[in-house]
This record gives C-alpha cells, sequence and structure tokens, in this order.
C-alpha cells in the first residue's frame, strides 16, 4: 500500500495542486460575495503574503521529512511547492502596487529606498525570480545538477527575507512572523546540524583509513 | 514445479479488493486535505457579522456642531465600524475583537476623575448616560492609513471637566483604560504594556471637538468599540481616541501614553493627523477609506484645521509630532 501510494507521482501532484490553488479559489469567492472582511485590500494582501511564507516553509521541510520519515517521494514535488511560493509572492506583489501604489509604478523605487521592510520583501521577490526561471527540467539539465542544486539554495535566504519582512510590518503583536522564524530555525537547523555530522562523519572514515 | 511465491494464495489481496482500497484511500485523502485546508482558510479570514445589542440613548439632542463632510463622504455602516476595531486587549486581529468582546462586563462601570481638581467625583455609568448628548459624525483616521466616518453620540469632555473644577496649576489630562486580565485572556500576546494610557493638553482636552462618546448610532457603544464610555479627537491619530475609560486624571506634566512608550521613535505624543509627517514605515499623505476602493488624500488636522490649528501656532509639527 505504502509504495503504491509512494510511487503515484500524478496523485500526488494533483493533490498539492488543488490545495495550493484552493486558498486562491475561496478567496475570490469570497471577493465575489463581498465577503472579504471590512478592509479587502489588507485582507488580501496578508492572505498572499502568509501563504507565500507557508509555500516557502513547505519546500524547507521536504528534505527533512525525506531523511527522517524517508518520504523520498516528495522531492519530486519541490518544484511544485516552490512555484506555489513564486505564485502566491506575485499575488503579494500586485496587491502592493494596486493598493499601496495606486499603480503609480514610478513610485515604487522611492517606496523600496525610503521604507526598510519594502526593500527586504523587493529583494526577497528578486532572488525567487531566477529560482522561478530555473524551474524546468530542461533547465536543471543545462545548468547540471550541483549547479542547479547549488543556485536553489537561495531559497534559504528568500525565507529569511520573507519572514523579516513580515516581523517588520507587525505594529507591536509579533506572534505570527514569531510562529515562521521558529519554524525557519528548526529546518534550517536540521541542515546545518546535518551538515556537521557528515563532516565529522567523513572525518571518522578518514581515520580509519 | 517450483512454488513462485512464497505467500500462500489465500493471503493475496484479490486486484478488485486492492483497486477498491486503493480509491478508497484516494477519496479520504482528497476530502481530509481540502477540508483542511479550507478550515484553515476560513480560520484565518475575517468574520466580520456584527449584531447591533446596544441600548437606545434617552437624550440625543441636536448636534451643535456641522459636520463638514466632502459631499463625496459617506458615513459609514454600523457593520463596517463594528466589525473592525483596534482593541488590543481582546485581540490584535482587528476582525477579531467583535467576537472576542461580546462578554465583555460593562455595567457596572465607572470613572474616577481626580489630580489637580476641586471636587474629585466618581462618575458611574448612570450619571454619564444622563448627561446631554448629541450625536457627531467625525472622520476617524488610523494610525495605519485606513480611515471611516462615525456617527458618534456624546458629549464634550469640556463638560464633564467643568464638573470636577480643573485647578489652574492643571496642565495636562491623563486618561486610562480597564484592565482585567480574566476578562482580557489574550492581552498579553498584545506587545504593548498595558493599561492602555494616553493624554492630551488642557487646551486640547477642553477643545469643543473633543468628545466623551458613550453611543454610535444612536445606540449604546458596541463592546468592540469601547464601551460604555471612550473619548474621541478627531483630529488626532485613532489610537489617542482611547477606549473604555475608567480613569481620568488631571496632572502638571505631560502624562505617559501607550504607544509612545511602545516605540517613541514611530508615535509621539500629539500625533495629530498630518499627511506632511510620514510614519517611519509609510507614508501618511493618503488614507483607504474604508468601503471605498482607491486611496484619498489624507486632510491635515483630518480636515479639522479650521478648529484646531490655532493650539499648535508657533510649534513645529515635524518634531512634535
Amino acid at each position: 500500500m505504502a509504495a503504491t501510494f509512494g510511487n503515484d507521482g500524478r496523485f500526488h501532484r494533483q493533490l498539492i495542486m488543488v490545495n495550493g490553488l484552493l486558498p486562491m479559489v475561496l478567496m475570490g469567492f469570497d471577493a465575489w460575495r463581498g465577503k472579504l472582511g471590512v478592509n479587502p485590500a489588507e485582507f488580501v494582501t496578508r492572505a498572499t503574503g502568509v501563504m507565500t511564507l507557508v509555500f516557502l516553509v513547505l519546500t524547507l521541510l521536504v528534505t527533512p521529512l525525506r531523511k527522517t520519515l524517508g518520504w523520498n517521494w516528495l522531492l519530486k514535488q519541490r518544484r511544485l511547492l516552490g512555484l506555489f511560493a513564486f505564485f502566491y509572492c506575485c499575488g503579494h506583489l500586485l496587491t502592493y502596487l494596486a493598493f499601496d501604489r495606486d499603480w503609480q509604478l514610478g513610485t515604487v523605487y522611492e517606496d523600496v529606498v525610503k521604507r526598510r521592510f519594502i526593500a527586504v520583501g523587493m529583494f526577497s521577490f528578486a532572488l525567487m525570480v531566477p529560482l522561478a526561471v530555473t524551474s524546468t527540467n530542461a533547465m536543471i539539465k543545462k545548468l547540471g545538477g550541483p549547479r542547479w542544486a547549488q543556485l536553489h539554495r537561495l531559497t534559504y535566504y528568500i525565507t529569511i527575507g520573507g519572514v523579516l519582512h513580515y516581523y517588520m510590518i507587525v505594529k507591536s503583536d509579533a506572534t505570527y512572523p514569531l510562529w515562521f522564524a521558529v519554524m525557519v530555525a528548526v529546518l534550517l537547523g536540521y541542515r546545518v546540524v546535518a551538515s556537521l555530522k557528515k563532516g565529522k562523519e567523513r572525518e571518522a572514515v578518514g581515520v580509519v583509513k | 514445479m517450483k512454488p513462485i511465491s512464497k505467500i500462500p494464495s489465500s493471503e493475496i489481496t484479490p486486484e478488485e479488493t486492492f483497486l477498491n482500497r486503493r480509491f478508497f484511500m484516494k477519496t479520504a485523502i482528497w476530502a481530509g486535505s481540502t477540508v483542511a485546508t479550507g478550515a484553515v482558510y476560513r480560520a484565518f479570514s475575517p468574520r466580520s457579522e456584527v449584531k447591533s445589542t446596544g441600548a437606545e440613548i434617552a437624550k440625543v439632542g441636536e448636534s451643535s456642531f456641522k459636520n463638514g463632510l466632502g459631499a463625496d463622504e459617506k458615513v459609514n455602516s454600523f457593520r463596517e465600524i463594528a466589525g473592525y476595531n483596534n482593541y488590543y486587549e481582546f485581540s490584535t486581529d482587528k476582525s477579531a475583537v467583535a467576537a472576542k468582546a461580546k462578554d465583555f462586563v460593562t455595567d457596572p462601570w465607572s470613572v474616577a476623575v481626580g489630580g489637580l481638581v476641586g471636587k474629585p467625583r466618581v462618575f458611574g455609568l448612570e450619571d454619564l448616560l444622563k448627561m446631554e448628548s448629541e450625536e457627531r459624525v467625525y472622520r476617524f483616521r488610523c494610525v495605519e492609513g485606513w480611515s471611516m466616518v462615525i456617527p458618534w453620540v456624546g458629549f464634550p469632555l469640556a463638560k464633564l471637566l467643568s464638573l470636577v473644577e480643573p485647578k489652574s496649576e492643571a496642565t495636562h489630562v491623563a486618561f486610562e483604560t480597564y484592565y482585567d486580565l480574566k476578562q482580557m485572556p489574550d492581552a498579553g500576546s498584545a506587545g504593548i504594556d498595558l493599561p492602555y494610557v494616553e493624554g492630551l493638553r488642557m487646551d486640547e482636552a477642553m477643545h469643543p471637538l473633543t468628545l466623551l462618546a458613550t453611543g454610535l448610532y444612536g445606540k449604546t457603544l458596541p463592546n468592540q468599540n469601547g464601551a460604555p464610555i471612550r473619548l474621541v479627537v478627531p483630529w488626532k491619530y485613532g489610537f489617542k481616541s482611547i477606549k473604555s475609560v475608567v480613569k481620568i486624571t488631571l496632572t502638571n506634566r505631560e502624562p505617559p501614553t501607550t504607544w509612545s512608550l511602545a516605540n517613541p521613535g514611530e508615535y509621539g505624543f500629539y500625533s495629530n493627523v498630518n499627511p506632511k509627517v510620514d510614519h517611519p514605515r509609510w507614508s501618511q499623505a493618503r488614507e483607504r477609506r474604508i468601503g471605498e476602493t482607491g486611496s484619498r488624500e489624507t486632510l491635515m488636522f483630518n480636515g479639522y484645521a479650521e478648529q484646531v490649528a490655532s493650539l499648535y501656532a508657533g510649534m513645529n509639527l515635524e518634531e512634535d509630532f
């Protein structure tokens, strides 16, 4: 049974597609029936931002889950999770341009320079673009596996930037950004510990030889 | 003949059962995951159903003040005013405050007025509701960049202060909000020191626009809007208009105020609405009027410059923000 589930890539893909799009669909439905709350602009801006962070955290969750639970099938779906993060981040950027900038695109540069949290957010978004562009099979082949993997480690910095961006805009109650910070710290901490262990094992093997 | 498999044929799942089981599993995963995703979305999306539970306010007189709203400015709906509140003692989520403040006890209530006054006095809720009230339609501009137009019911603060006879050495008025962790269990994560305190200069407090509001849309205040009595200072950012007041103290020095204690670089004592002085993290030049799609220009002193600008003559409003 487990083996069957683990091999069913099409099923995983559909599952992630539907669940990833569902919040977007529900938001659209709520917008259509006028149920996005008293300040829809604020809600949509925050929701798309949070969804970006959720998908970034999910992409970072793939490696620990593979290594600890052996869920190797997740690896095939990681690029899709990352693309969802990019998708919601584009939505987040659009809400900023529409509601915060009133489509006065000329004022964006000035705003980035003036407001540090906007600069941090924009920087993280800019780092996402090359990752989205290189997310195809052809690009992996072109770049070669190791180089591609190295490039996509930018995800670490993107996620840290995203959480920082969230923390910087909060007025006083930092509960949600701190939750994200803890999750990201655990997921990145896992990698640090894993690489330290690997280093030691290599050393040990070296000594025996 | 060698057996192909060591598993006895009786233990092999027939293909049909296997496929059925897989179909069942997939269906369960589909249903479980989409319901969970939908539920998480719902939990974090605004629920702004608010009920009007206020009682009629007995004596509401004609407004002594022309509201001065532009032709394009509409009064916001009760749902908007009572469904979107900054009341950090209950929640930092503006859409969640109404539900969290639902059972807040506002009767009995008393407001202790003291300090540098001739006749200190504790006003019971009955006394306050007996004061001759009138409707005042004011713009309300939040420091976060959104705004509303609100039909308050109340009486000038000056009226209450005259009853306690302020001493001549009193220069400022300090206010304090009710605070009780039992009734406000989420107050611990507000990120600001509580109880909430605010303050005004004496001339600001005595200004005829400065209101003690006891109602909204002709009825007593909903809990989430600061029941049973709150301050309304229409030319200042909303956080100056302290809610659920229990204490008013006249002093001879500038009193501490919650937001300037929390972040002195971002929130000053005066906090007058001023499109020319930006918040360090966002512009204050424009605002989003709740209910409108575009944004509109923020007016100097929130549109009340004619009435209040003289209070600040000669002051540098960029320093005294």
